[in-house]
């Protein structure tokens, strides 16, 4: 590079600007493949700048309990970010997270207040849900080999209609519940900023997510999935019992964040959580897991729900509609995948 | 050893690692393969040759539990096994590289090398939190890679997706390979390659030989088949039309039983 500039002519102008053209085109193919083998890096540099600005439109931003308010605004998407990230993974997508999370929150408060259920077999009952609801879309997509989107979009309307046949459309108020469904919601300083008990389940859930898809032959076999069915097959790994063993782990997950949605709420609704299936969704494509499978990692999506969480917070206190909050994200996402897109065509 | 002790010995022993016995496989009405018996030898390259849709590919799948046979037996080593799975193909030792390339493109060489039969760390770490051993794979891999002679692969921790389709390749042949006791199985593996890349698959294929690991090779390429097979089954009509050898036939002849237009 110096060599060029000190070695360049100064009289051959013309050649000077077609080569500065041609090195033009380094940099940014440069900043790509940077981006292909890092990929949280996009999403973390977008919450960068996405902080500075909020920061600068509205001076409360940065202020600690405001701060402390976007993590636990964060904790229930965040922890449905990462069941839909082990779902679309494996090249699947679950429109149903929503749905079986609040199913099976509707089913921890009524059990314990109405049926008077010891509060631990309250959150066991809550967690059998959310694997019984894996457990039936894993099988529809294993066995009936149904496109994921097709049976979770069954699913989602099967689940809610429960919800609401089981609850009568009650909700259930936070002040009958037993302490422990609604400790999730407790929080405890750490310096200046109040952390719910919520959060630090959720950020636990993406450490131990993070490695079990990171460090174990199981997460290896999720990514060989979804990256080609038929060659993991082909390798000797049992897929339908790796997408199954997927579908049942994000039933686990999403029934935790059941329980972290009725503290962070202070109740359990049957109407809440229509745009988390969505937000979910945005968070893991956000955070740069690919829609087709075998790309990505929980941390790209833990950024991702920040992103979604800063963005909506910071937007409203900015005094925007909260309409304003729906269409920005709504642009995220087309960048997001557009920018995931332009990363892929990558090749050595 | 002489030749003629190792002539004997080998008559002596000539008792087939593989066999399978009038194979038949139906797709609904489609006829796949129509009573295929075929024997392999310690020691040998058996190339299966034929027409687009004489039965090659199934017969390969059946023998490696891609495919299970409508009726028919396998046999390996003399014992009958029954394939349901890739897998229990592999526990017998066969391995297979197959046509489409079972790689994940994702996941870098050592990964693949590996994939579906991860290596655990030892102690609790592998116990207890499963954790896989992913710099023991991946020096492995290197040493896997460097007795086979594949000089092309210098880093296994780059993505299967950019390499070239040569190294593509040798990672499927590699894993076949480094894990094939009893047989590899090679789904025409010089169909995507130039022609140094080919040769490069070629030597690969002798080596293993040499080394004494027997080798299915399917081909459409003939002067790839004569240069290294010992055998040739030609497959029509999802029939074996005949066994024959570079010896006993030419190319000419093995493209009319091929066709149909002799018999051996």
């Amino acid at each position: 590079m110096t060599q060029q500039q000190t070695a360049g002519p100064p009289s051959a102008g013309q050649a000077d600007l077609a080569e500065e053209f041609l090195d033009r085109q380094t940099p940014l193919s440069r900043i790509r493949n940077i981006l292909h083998r890092y990929p949280a890096v996009s999403p973390a540099l977008v919450l960068l700048i996405a902080v500075v600005v909020f920061s600068l439109l509205n001076e409360r931003f940065l202020r600690v309990e405001n701060l402390s308010l976007i993590t636990q605004q964060v904790s229930v998407v965040g922890t449905l970010a990462i069941a839909q990230t082990l779902i679309i993974l494996t090249a699947g997508i679950d429109l149903s997270v929503g749905a079986v999370m609040i199913l099976s929150s509707m089913v921890m408060a009524q059990l314990a207040v109405n049926n008077g259920i010891p509060a631990p077999l309250a959150l066991l009952a809550g967690l059998v849900v959310g694997l019984a609801a894996g457990a039936l879309n894993g099988f529809l997509v294993t066995r009936f080999r149904l496109p994921p989107f097709i049976v979770t979009l069954g699913t989602l309307n099967i689940f809610i209609a429960l919800t609401l046949l089981y609850s009568n459309g009650a909700t259930v108020r936070g002040s009958a519940m037993p302490p422990l469904l609604t400790w999730t919601g407790t929080t405890f300083p750490v310096g200046p900023v109040r952390i719910s008990t919520g959060v630090v389940m959720m950020l636990l859930l993406y450490i131990a997510v993070a490695f079990i898809l990171g460090k174990t032959a199981w997460g290896r076999h999720v990514y060989a999935v979804g990256d080609d069915k038929e060659a993991a097959r082909l390798a000797g790994i049992p897929v339908n019992r790796v997408l199954m063993s997927v579908y049942l782990a994000a039933g686990a997950v999403l029934a935790v964040g059941a329980w972290i949605q009725i503290g962070r709420t202070n109740a359990a609704s049957p109407n809440g959580g229509v745009d988390l299936n969505l937000d979910s969704i945005t968070a893991v494509v956000i955070g740069g897991t690919s829609l087709f499978g075998g790309r990505g990692s929980v941390w790209g999506t833990l950024l991702g729900a920040l992103i979604v969480g800063v963005f909506r917070n910071g937007l409203s206190l900015a005094g925007l509609d909260v309409l304003y909050q729906t269409l920005a994200v709504g642009v995220l996402i087309i960048v997001a995948v557009s920018v995931d897109q332009w990363i892929r065509k990558v090749k050595s | 050893m002489t030749m003629t002790e190792f002539e004997a010995s080998h008559v002596a022993t000539r008792e087939p690692i593989l066999q399978a016995r009038n194979l038949v496989k139906t797709f609904g009405r489609v006829v796949g393969l129509d009573g295929v018996s075929l024997d392999l030898y310690p020691g040998e390259v058996l190339a299966i040759i034929g027409d687009n849709g004489a039965g090659k590919s199934t017969l390969i799948k059946c023998l490696t539990g891609a495919e299970v046979p409508d009726t028919g037996e396998l046999f390996v080593s003399g014992q009958q096994v029954h394939f349901k799975r890739p897998q229990d193909a592999r526990v017998h030792g066969i391995e297979t590289v197959y046509q489409n390339l079972a790689v994940s493109p994702a996941l870098d060489v050592a990964s693949n090398l590996f994939l579906g039969r991860e290596e655990r760390r030892a102690g609790l770490l592998g116990s207890v939190f499963r954790m896989l051993d992913t710099k023991g794979m991946r020096t492995k891999a290197k040493e896997e890679l460097t007795r086979l002679g594949i000089s092309t692969l210098q880093d296994v921790t780059v993505p299967v997706e950019n390499l070239s389709g040569g190294q593509r390749q040798a990672v499927a042949v590699a894993r076949a390979a480094a894990f094939g006791s009893k047989v590899v199985v090679l789904d025409e593996p010089t169909a995507a390659l130039g022609v140094r890349e080919s040769n490069q698959v070629l030597q690969l294929v002798r080596d293993l030989r040499d080394r004494g690991l027997p080798v299915i090779l399917i081909s459409h390429n003939m002067p790839h088949v004569f240069d290294v097979a010992d055998r040739i089954h030609i497959q029509r009509l999802g029939k074996c039309a005949a066994t024959i050898t570079p010896q006993s036939h030419t190319m000419t002849d093995a493209v009319a039983i091929m066709t149909g237009a002799a018999t051996a």
